[in-house]
């Protein structure tokens, strides 16, 4: 899933300081598994922005929606009609549904309630980490399942470098080896062979380097 | 919590039965936690956190919950009103 966490309370006031009515529009997909979003996330928010407008004298009008996503239009299309009816949209999505409802909805200024920080997992209740960046390369096959790319500071493709220290990352010594779990992992898996393999030099043109990118499916396109 | 504040509370309590002897297991570590992050919410928009308390108390327990009420009455009176309400009423005269 995508995660994200909650801008500072400060910096949001900040979008709306000027506005006596704003629309809060939450995001019920990953925003709301990583406790960032959600319909709960957006009830406290409203709250919170209330009572600081209110401690200045002011009053904010906060009215809250919840959309099933905010990267379809079809969910988008649900606050179509009330939506000129705020001076401002703080939408709690993810960059991504940010963007996708700012280009809907052109005559009112949307602003960002969240950072929108990696594509991770949920290792325990309230602990998420990365494990994917998206290089539209996936290596995993040959890495016993564990990404170097999202994992190792350095997106090494063969091998630790000398910066490894006990399967720890010289960044940070909470920090896993990537190059250390994979070897492990192909220990385990029998697999050591592969670590001998060498991966071929990486076309980086289909991460970022490329320029945004774009998947078109014929057979799905209307 | 946060509703009770907007609203105009000027404190707020929440109690929870002993840890460890939750019905619900975590139930009450996890009001805990909450309490803790909507505290820091309130300090953040300046209506202070302290006005905010979790209690822990056996449900058979009357006398500490009493003690408890008196406590928080005595911390709130204190710190005075809710500054939201005082923003509110000083617009109003104005």
């Amino acid at each position: 899933m995508i995660v994200a966490e909650r801008k500072p309370i400060d910096e949001i006031i900040g979008f709306v300081k000027n506005c006596k009515k704003i629309l809060l529009v939450g995001c019920n997909e990953c925003v709301t598994v990583c406790y960032a979003g959600g319909k709960k996330e957006v009830g406290v928010l409203a709250s919170a922005l209330k009572m600081a407008f209110m401690k200045e004298g002011k009053e904010l009008e906060v009215e809250e929606v919840t959309l099933e996503r905010q990267c379809d239009h079809e969910y988008l299309e649900e606050i179509r009609n009330i939506i000129d009816q705020y001076e401002a949209v703080i939408s709690l999505a993810c960059g991504v549904g940010v963007q996708f409802l700012a280009e809907k909805y052109l005559t009112t200024p949307v602003f960002p309630g969240l950072n929108t920080s990696f594509m991770g997992v949920t290792e325990e209740s309230g602990v998420w980490s990365e494990r994917c960046q998206g290089c539209g390369q996936c290596i995993l096959g040959q890495t016993a399942g564990i990404c170097p790319i999202s994992r190792c500071a350095k997106r090494l493709l063969n091998g630790p470098c000398g910066g490894s220290t006990d399967g720890k990352c010289e960044i940070n010594k909470e920090l896993d080896c990537a190059w250390q779990l994979i070897i492990d992992r192909l220990k385990e898996l029998g697999r050591l062979e592969d670590y001998e393999k060498l991966i071929p030099i990486k076309d980086w043109s289909t991460e970022r380097a490329g320029g945004p990118r774009k998947i078109v499916r014929e057979d799905l396109k209307s | 919590m946060m509703v009770a504040f907007q609203k105009g509370a000027d404190g707020v309590y929440v109690v929870g039965c002993l840890e460890g002897e939750c019905h619900f297991l975590t139930g009450n570590l996890r009001a805990k936690k909450k309490v803790e992050y909507a505290k820091k919410l309130l300090d953040e928009i300046g209506v202070g956190g302290e006005r905010l308390a979790m209690y822990n108390i056996a449900a058979s327990d009357g006398p500490r919950f009493a003690e408890v009420a008196r406590e928080m009455h005595e911390k709130i009176k204190a710190q005075g009103p809710n500054p939201i309400k005082g923003a509110t009423l000083n617009k109003k005269a104005a």
